[in-house]
């Protein structure tokens, strides 16, 4: 059971290639035992699995991703290498992963070319892949172009030690809510915006909760005589 | 009142001797008058987060001169309730009944969004059995109409016109009675599943349906005529809250709102999904980019709403004792829901059959309901055109039976980005008009 697609028990193709095929980019989690449910007696507790996201493509890509690659790496010229770390394409979908020195650029490049013209950015959604040292913090935008009726995704991955994105608002004003939230809700400074504060929870709050080390909370609550646990606290399966 | 911590809408007040005015109704003119009297020129309000205006809990801080409203910030989060972390702790069936809370008006759409993106994840989005598809559009439509009702009633309610909103609301209630008897709630359905539906409509369904669309279209039709001839609601709503086509476009604005600045974008029609490409219905547009405009939209869009409907049973018709579930039993909910007498639970036949038949059935229900079904490793983002705007979902799994990572792009969110843009420079009695207008759920916004 070393490859993780035969995990999942599911019957659905085989999302991504065989590990090792692929140049990995991003280790989601590494999970423990086999069952997901801790203290189990099978033996097989010990079992270590590390959970890959679908790594890089090669070329071609299929699909307009090629024109959309193309282009950018023209526009951004002597740039383009070290701008665009990997392309991935899975399930359908394009996913460039920009350095973030450059992602003012690639974003400025994205929306005005006529061949790129992504109008709209659909915000900023962050995601904590604690496991992943030195890139733990993960930024993702959905950009949208309505002329030519495609959607694809910049991500960019930076440390928590050091968790500075330049901001694109700039670029998309539609973004400055959506990266408000995500500062608030995962700590990604975005150098260069203009009010980053806080969006949904109270200026004064400490921490940035939909980080995986920070605890879900609740309280245990007691049910016809039985105590069951918080959620969080829950022996369940992972 | 002094502050010294910083504050994420900036100290208005910097002078701790400012005045400070409290009212709970009444007349504006009268705290005016009174300011006028103090030789006040620049005036904060405070305005919610427990206003009957605001759709939920929203703050608006205006900073006003007479009459006029020089500056509004929006201060949100009051409704924040944690439902995409708490989603991480969840199966992926269970956040079905987290995010269906998330715009509360417009339930079905969250629902539907999820699900196609699960669905995506596994890779089983065409395994969908053609009548989950068709029950699905059948939802998401009705929920449409009941998400616009509410409004259109709201925004007149908020005007003074009490009869608007009641006639919406009666003609939102027929929405509900059809999806009470499909999905047993009248809202936060948790009807969508990964795969397909919950259950399958009941026999009556059909004639329910076909008894309530011309009664929705009555409503309707009262409802253009109580207002969009209406002198007073003209003179309130004319251009009133304006934006154009550049300012939406610069705030990622989507939905009626867009489309009445005359960009006719619809996910429904750009990027089909659940077979939209086989229904017949049209985009309504308008140019005139204000507040009227929506309202008309928003009618328009019931009707077309009501054709997409009519299809959908005269195909429930057509498929009736078609599966509503994907054949793949490690993903299907093992479950057909049923009518008891204590309730709605599952199916009787299908508790004698893992219960006193089948030692298999009854191991393979108990692992799928407790640990839930396994989604390969990565990420997806889905997008539907939910009644405000562009709903999208995105998704990541970590190959595990719960999400690690479920992010939504509520439309409200964003919309309500373009609060100040709308109300800056006009009356103070028009932000009102400017919040109906974006038509934002906080339960949404906030999440």
């Amino acid at each position: 059971m070393s490859d993780s697609q035969d995990l999942t028990g599911t019957g659905a193709p085989q999302g991504g290639p065989q590990p090792g095929e692929r140049e990995q980019i991003t280790l989601i989690n590494v999970r423990e035992g086999m069952f997901g449910a801790q203290g189990d007696t099978s033996g097989y507790d010990l079992l270590v699995k590390p959970v890959e996201m679908p790594g890089a493509s090669e070329r071609p890509y299929g699909e307009w991703f090629d024109g959309v690659v193309d282009v950018l790496e023209e526009l951004l010229g002597d740039d383009a290498a070290a701008a665009i770390q990997h392309v991935v394409v899975d399930r359908g979908e394009l996913t460039l992963h920009i350095a973030r020195e450059h992602l003012p650029a690639v974003a400025q490049h994205l929306r005005d070319d006529q061949d790129l013209r992504f109008e709209m950015c659909l915000g900023v959604s962050g995601v904590h892949y604690p496991a992943d040292q030195g890139r733990e913090l993960h930024a993702v935008y959905p950009m949208q172009s309505i002329t030519h009726n495609r959607r694809l995704r910049l991500e960019v991955a930076v440390s928590e030690s050091d968790a500075h994105i330049p901001s694109i608002t700039s670029i998309y004003p539609m973004n400055n809510w959506h990266e408000r939230e995500t500062w608030d809700f995962f700590g990604i400074v975005f150098d260069g915006h203009p009010s980053l504060a806080r969006i949904e929870m109270p200026d004064d709050w400490v921490g940035h909760p939909q980080r995986k080390d920070y605890p879900l909370g609740g309280i245990p609550v007691e049910y016809k005589g039985a105590e069951i646990p918080s959620p969080d606290n829950r022996r369940q399966y992972r | 009142m002094t502050q010294t911590a910083p504050h994420a809408t900036g100290a208005f007040v910097e002078d701790p001797d400012a005045p400070e005015y409290s009212a709970y109704g009444g007349d504006w003119s009268d705290i005016a008058d009174e300011a006028a009297r103090l030789a006040q020129q620049r005036i904060v309000v405070n305005m919610g987060p427990q206003h009957p205006s605001t759709h939920g809990v929203l703050r608006v801080m205006l900073e006003i001169e007479g009459e006029t409203v020089t500056e509004t910030r929006a201060g949100i989060g009051y409704l924040h309730t944690g439902i995409e972390k708490n989603m991480e702790f969840r199966t992926w069936t269970q956040g079905v009944t987290f995010c269906t809370r998330m715009d509360y008006v417009a339930s079905m759409s969250q629902e539907a969004v999820y699900c196609m993106g699960i669905e995506k994840l596994l890779g089983i989005t065409d395994d969908v059995p053609e009548r989950a598809n068709i029950l699905r559009v059948l939802m998401l439509e009705l929920t449409r109409i009941g998400s616009h009702l509410v409004a259109v009633g709201t925004g007149g309610n908020e005007m003074g016109a009490t009869t608007v909103m009641t006639t919406a609301f009666v003609a939102r209630e027929d929405t509900f009675r059809v999806i009470e008897m499909i999905s047993g709630l009248r809202t936060n359905n948790a009807y969508i599943r990964p795969g397909g539906v919950a259950q399958d409509a009941p026999e009556d369904a059909v004639a329910l349906i076909r008894k309530v669309i011309p009664q929705i279209r009555q409503k309707l039709d009262e409802l253009a005529d109580l207002q969009l001839e209406n002198p007073i609601f003209k003179g309130r709503l004319k251009g009133v809250a304006n934006l154009d086509l550049a300012g939406c476009m610069a705030l990622g604005i989507t939905g009626p709102i867009l489309r009445s600045a005359g960009l006719p974008y619809d996910v429904r029609k750009a990027d089909p999904y659940f077979g939209y490409e086989t229904y017949d219905f049209q985009v309504p547009t308008s140019t005139d980019a204000d507040a009227y405009s929506r309202v008309v939209l928003r009618l328009e869009e019931c009707y077309e709403s009501l054709k997409i409907v009519e299809q959908c049973a005269d195909r429930l018709e057509q498929t009736a004792g078609q599966p509503v579930m994907v054949a793949d039993k490690k993903i299907a909910w093992p479950a057909q829901l049923s009518v008891g007498s204590d309730g709605q639970g599952n199916s009787l036949d299908h508790i004698r059959h893992i219960m006193g038949e089948s030692m298999e059935s009854l191991i393979h229900h108990f692992k799928l309901v407790t640990e839930g079904f396994k989604v390969p490793a990565g990420q997806v983002y889905s997008a539907i055109e939910g009644p405000k705007g562009l709903l999208g979902v995105h998704l990541v799994s970590d190959g595990g039976t719960k999400p690690w990572r479920a992010h939504f792009r509520d439309p409200g969110f964003n919309n309500l980005q373009a609060l100040s843009i709308l109300t800056e420079g006009g009356q103070v009695a028009d932000v009102v008009v400017a919040i109906a207008t974006i038509d934002m759920v906080l339960g949404g916004v906030d999440r």
